[in-house]
C-alpha cells in the first residue's frame, strides 16, 4: 500500500465513519423537536417518553460525532498539509462559521440532554430547535468548503503566492448550495428512514403499538418529505455538475463517447481499459435532459479528456447508481405509505409494509456514503479541482499505513459499541415504562431519563 | 494592533479557555482513574455529573484553536502537523476514545462489566492527552525551520517532539489539568467527605504543578531557549512571574482554609496567567525559530472579515456560554432531579 493509497483510504475511512454520526446530528433534532412539540401541545405523556429516549439514542451519537469530527479537522493537516497551506485561508469563512454554529450545536444540546429538569419548557423546546437550526447550518458550512474543492472560486494566485481573497465568494462557490441543499435533505431522508425502520421493526416484534406508531409516524413522515425534495436538490447539483464537472457527469454516468440527446444508463458496469460501460439499459434523451432541461444537449464523454485527469469510473459510476437506486426506493416507498395514510389505514396494521420499512432502513445511509464517493472519487485525480492534484497534497511523512490500521481499528471497535448501545437502549427501554403507564408516567421517566442507575431500578422493578 | 497579531491573540484566548474547562473535564477523568476504595463509585459520580453537560461545548475550544490556526497562519499549521503527525495522531486517539468511552459509559442502561470497561477507557484516555497536547504545544518551541527548496518543514517526524523539554511540557499540561479539576470538584461535590478529599487532592495536584512547572523551566534551557529567553528577560516577565505565583499561593492558601470559591477564581486566574505566559513567551512566532506570526499570516482580506466573524460570533457566544454555565455549575437544580449521568 503507497503512502498516497494509505492517506486517502484513511481519509476516506474517517470521512465515512462521521458521516453517519453527524447526519443523525443534523436530523435526529427535528424528530424530538417534533415530539416534544407535540407532547407541549397535546399533553400525551408517550410523546415526553419519545422525545427522552430519542435523545438518548442521539446523544452518543452526538458525541461520537463530535469527536470523529476533531479527528477530520485535524486530518486535514496531518494527511494533506500542502492542500491546507494553500487553501486554508480560502476557505477559512465557512470553516471559522461552522465553529460557531457547532459551538451552539453542543451548549445547547448539553442544555436539550441535561436540562429537562433545570430549565423551563419553553426554554426547553426552544434549546432543541437551536440545536436543530445550528446543526444544519454547522453541515451546510463543511459542505461550503467541500464545495469549492468541486468548484474553487474567490482567490487569486501569483506564483503559487495567495495575493487576493474574496472569502464570501469562496465560501459560497457554485457548488456549494446545490451540494449543501442536497446533503441536507439526504440527511433528514436518512435518519426518518433509520429511525422508521426501528420502530417499525419494534411493532413488529409486538412492542407497545401507541408508542411506537406514534413514533413511525413522526419519523416516517420526516424521512418520506425529505425523500421527496432530495431528488429535487440532486438535480440541481447535477446540473452544476453538467457546467463545471463535467467529466464527474460522465464518470457518474460511465459516458465515454461526446453524445448529443444522451441516454441516461441505468445499471451497467463500466471497463475502462477497453472504455465502454457494459450492459447497461439506456433511457434514450433522459441524460441531456436531466443534466441541462434540454433532451438534445450534447453532454461530454470521459474519452474527450486527457487519461491522467479522469476518475475512476467504476467507483464514481457504480456509487452513482447505488445512490439513486436507495433514492427511489425510499421515495417509492414513502409515496406508498403516504397513501395508506391519506386513506386512513393505520401503517402499524400492515405487516408487510413494516417489514418493507424494516428492510429500507438503511438505504438512506447508504445513499449518502454512496453520494459522498461520487463527489469525492469523481474529484479524483484533483484535491482541488483543476489546481491541485491530490498526490501534490499528501504528506511526507511515511509508514502511513500504521494510522490507517490504528483508524480502522478504532472506528471498527467505536462502532460495534455504538450498535450494541443502541440495541440495549431500544429493549431495555421497553421493559421499564410498561408496568408504570398512565398519568406518572411522564414524570417517572422524566426521574429514570437522565440517569441509567435509575433506568435499571425501573428494569428490576419490571 | 495588526490583523494577525489579533488573530494570533484570539488563538491564545481559546487555548486559555480550553486549558479553564475542557482542560478540567479531562483531569476529572484522571481523577476517576485513581479513585479507590469505598467511596470510588460517589467519586466517579460526582467527575460524571460534573462533565456531561458541558464537555462537548468545553471541546470547541480546541477545533476553534485548529481551524483559526489553518486559517490565519495556513503554511505554519502544515509544518505543525507534518512534523508533529506522531503525537498529534496519539491526542485524536485520546480524543475520541475519551468522549465516546465517557458517553458509551454514562449511556449504558444496564451498567456492567462493559460500562465499567467503557469507564476505565475514559479514565486512562483522559490521562494520556493531556500529556499528547502538552508535547505538541511544547515542541512547537523549537526546531522548525522550512528547507527552501521545497518550501516544507524540515523534519524527520521525530526529533521536533520526542525530547526532554516538549515531555516536561506534557506533564506540566497534565498537571495542571488534574489541578483544576481538583479545585472545581471541591466546589461542586456536595458531600463532605468528598469535599475533603478533593481538597487535598488539590493541595498535592497544586504542589506537582510547581514541579512540572520547575522541571519545565530547566528542560527549555537544551529544549527552548527562545522560550526561556522570553521567560527571563522581557518587560512582561517579572509581573508576570509575581501575578502567577500570587495566583498559585492564593489558590493552595484557599483550598487549604476551604475557601472553595476564592480557590476556584484563583486556580482558574493561576491557569490562565501559565498558557498566556507560554503565549507571551512564544511571541512572535507560531513555530520557533522557522515560522513568525507577521511571516507566515494570511492576506489581510482574509484575516479582517474573520476577525469580525470572530467578533460577531463571539458576541452571541458569550452570553451563550454564560447561560449554560449558570443552568449547570450555578442555579440548583430544580425538584425531582436525580444524579444525572
Amino acid at each position: 500500500m503507497t503512502d498516497l493509497f494509505a492517506a486517502r483510504a484513511q481519509m476516506a475511512f474517517s470521512l465515512g465513519f462521521h458521516i453517519i454520526f453527524a447526519v443523525v446530528g443534523v436530523a435526529m433534532p427535528l424528530l424530538m423537536v417534533i415530539a416534544e412539540y407535540l407532547y407541549r401541545r397535546s399533553g400525551d405523556g408517550e410523546y415526553l417518553e419519545l422525545a427522552k429516549r430519542w435523545s438518548k439514542g442521539a446523544a452518543i451519537m452526538f458525541a461520537v460525532g463530535a469527536v470523529s469530527g476533531t479527528v477530520l479537522s485535524f486530518e486535514l493537516g496531518l494527511l494533506w498539509p500542502t492542500f491546507m497551506a494553500y487553501a486554508g485561508p480560502i476557505i477559512g469563512m465557512p470553516f471559522s462559521l461552522e465553529g460557531f454554529a457547532f459551538f451552539f450545536e453542543a451548549i445547547f444540546l448539553g442544555i436539550y440532554l441535561y436540562g429537562w429538569e433545570r430549565v423551563g419548557p419553553r426554554a426547553h423546546l426552544a434549546s432543541g430547535i437551536i440545536v436543530l437550526i445550528s446543526g444544519s447550518a454547522s453541515a451546510l458550512f463543511v459542505v461550503c468548503a467541500n464545495g469549492w474543492m468541486n468548484t474553487p472560486a474567490g482567490y487569486s494566485m501569483v506564483e503559487g503566492e495567495l495575493v487576493s481573497v474574496d472569502l464570501w465568494a469562496a465560501m459560497w462557490n457554485p457548488a456549494a448550495l446545490v451540494e449543501g441543499l442536497h446533503m441536507l435533505t439526504a440527511s433528514f431522508a436518512a435518519v426518518g428512514f433509520a429511525v422508521a425502520g426501528i420502530h417499525a421493526a419494534m411493532l413488529l416484534r409486538g412492542a407497545r403499538r401507541s408508542f411506537h406508531s406514534r413514533a413511525l409516524a413522526i419519523a416516517l413522515s420526516v424521512g418520506g418529505v425529505f425523500a421527496f425534495l432530495s431528488p429535487l436538490t440532486g438535480d440541481l447539483a447535477a446540473q452544476q455538475v453538467a457546467e463545471l464537472q463535467p467529466l464527474k457527469l460522465a464518470a457518474m454516468e460511465g459516458l465515454w463517447e461526446d453524445e448529443a440527446g444522451a441516454p441516461l444508463l441505468i445499471g451497467g458496469l463500466p471497463d475502462e481499459e477497453a472504455e465502454v460501460t457494459r450492459y447497461g439499459i439506456e433511457i434514450p434523451y433522459a441524460l441531456s435532459l436531466l443534466a441541462t432541461h434540454n433532451p438534445h444537449a450534447e453532454i461530454q464523454g470521459i474519452k474527450s479528456f486527457p487519461a491522467d485527469e479522469r476518475p475512476p469510473v467504476a467507483v464514481t459510476h457504480i456509487a452513482f447508481q447505488i445512490m439513486v437506486g436507495c433514492g427511489t426506493v425510499m421515495m417509492l416507498l414513502a409515496g406508498f405509505a403516504g397513501i395508506q395514510a391519506l386513506r386512513r389505514r393505520p401503517i402499524a396494521a400492515q405487516p408487510r409494509l413494516l417489514r418493507a420499512l424494516v428492510l429500507a432502513s438503511p438505504l438512506g445511509v447508504v445513499a449518502i456514503e454512496a453520494g459522498w464517493t461520487v463527489t469525492e472519487v469523481g474529484r479524483q485525480p484533483w484535491i482541488i479541482y483543476g489546481v491541485m492534484r491530490t498526490a501534490e497534497a499528501v504528506t511526507p511523512m511515511p509508514g502511513l499505513v500504521v494510522p490507517f490500521a490504528g483508524f480502522m481499528l478504532l472506528y471498527g471497535v467505536l462502532g460495534v459499541a455504538v450498535v450494541v448501545l443502541l440495541r440495549r437502549q431500544v429493549f431495555a427501554a421497553e421493559l421499564g415504562p410498561l408496568v408504570q403507564r398512565g398519568a406518572e408516567l411522564g414524570a417517572e421517566v422524566g426521574a429514570s431519563v437522565s440517569s441509567s442507575a435509575a433506568g435499571s431500578e425501573v428494569d428490576h422493578d419490571a | 494592533m495588526t490583523p494577525d497579531v489579533l488573530l494570533a491573540g484570539v488563538i491564545a484566548i481559546a487555548l486559555v479557555l480550553y486549558t479553564l474547562t475542557a482542560g478540567a473535564d479531562f483531569g476529572g477523568g484522571v481523577w476517576a482513574l485513581v479513585a479507590r476504595g469505598r467511596r470510588a463509585e460517589d467519586q466517579r459520580r460526582v467527575i460524571g455529573r460534573a462533565i456531561a453537560p458541558i464537555w462537548e461545548a468545553n471541546h470547541v475550544w480546541l477545533i476553534l484553536v485548529i481551524v483559526l490556526l489553518f486559517v490565519g497562519f495556513p503554511r505554519a499549521f502544515a509544518a505543525i502537523t507534518t512534523a508533529l503527525h506522531i503525537p498529534l495522531t496519539l491526542m485524536l486517539i485520546g480524543v475520541v476514545l475519551r468522549g465516546s468511552a465517557f458517553t458509551f459509559n454514562a449511556y449504558d442502561p444496564q451498567p456492567g462489566e462493559g460500562a465499567r470497561r467503557w469507564s476505565r477507557v475514559f479514565a486512562i484516555s483522559s490521562l494520556l492527552t493531556p500529556v499528547a497536547l502538552g508535547v505538541t504545544l511544547g515542541a512547537v518551541s523549537g526546531g522548525f525551520v522550512s528547507d527552501p527548496a521545497t518550501g516544507l518543514v524540515e523534519t524527520d517526524f521525530f526529533h521536533q517532539w520526542l525530547a526532554p523539554y516538549p515531555f516536561a511540557v506534557g506533564l506540566l499540561t497534565l498537571a495542571l489539568f488534574v489541578f483544576l479539576a481538583a479545585v472545581y470538584l471541591v466546589a461542586e461535590a456536595e458531600d463532605p467527605e468528598l469535599k475533603a478529599l478533593f481538597r487535598r487532592r488539590g493541595l498535592v495536584s497544586g504542589g506537582l504543578c510547581g514541579v512540572t512547572a520547575l522541571l519545565a523551566y530547566v528542560a527549555a534551557e537544551d529544549g527552548a531557549p527562545q522560550i526561556l529567553e522570553g521567560l527571563r528577560a522581557s518587560s512582561w516577565a517579572l509581573p508576570l512571574h509575581l501575578t502567577t505565583g500570587l495566583a498559585a499561593v492564593v489558590a493552595l492558601g484557599a483550598l487549604a482554609t476551604a475557601r472553595d470559591r476564592l480557590a476556584k477564581l484563583a486556580a482558574m486566574a493561576q491557569g490562565a496567567l501559565i498558557v498566556a505566559g507560554w503565549c507571551f513567551a512564544q511571541y512572535p512566532y507560531i513555530a520557533v525559530p522557522g515560522y513568525t506570526i507577521a511571516g507566515e499570516a494570511a492576506p489581510t482580506d482574509v484575516l479582517w472579515p474573520v476577525l469580525i466573524a470572530l467578533a460577531l460570533g463571539a458576541a452571541l457566544l458569550v452570553p451563550t456560554l454564560v447561560y449554560l454555565f449558570v443552568i449547570f455549575k450555578v442555579r440548583p437544580a430544580l425538584e425531582g432531579e436525580d444524579d444525572g449521568h
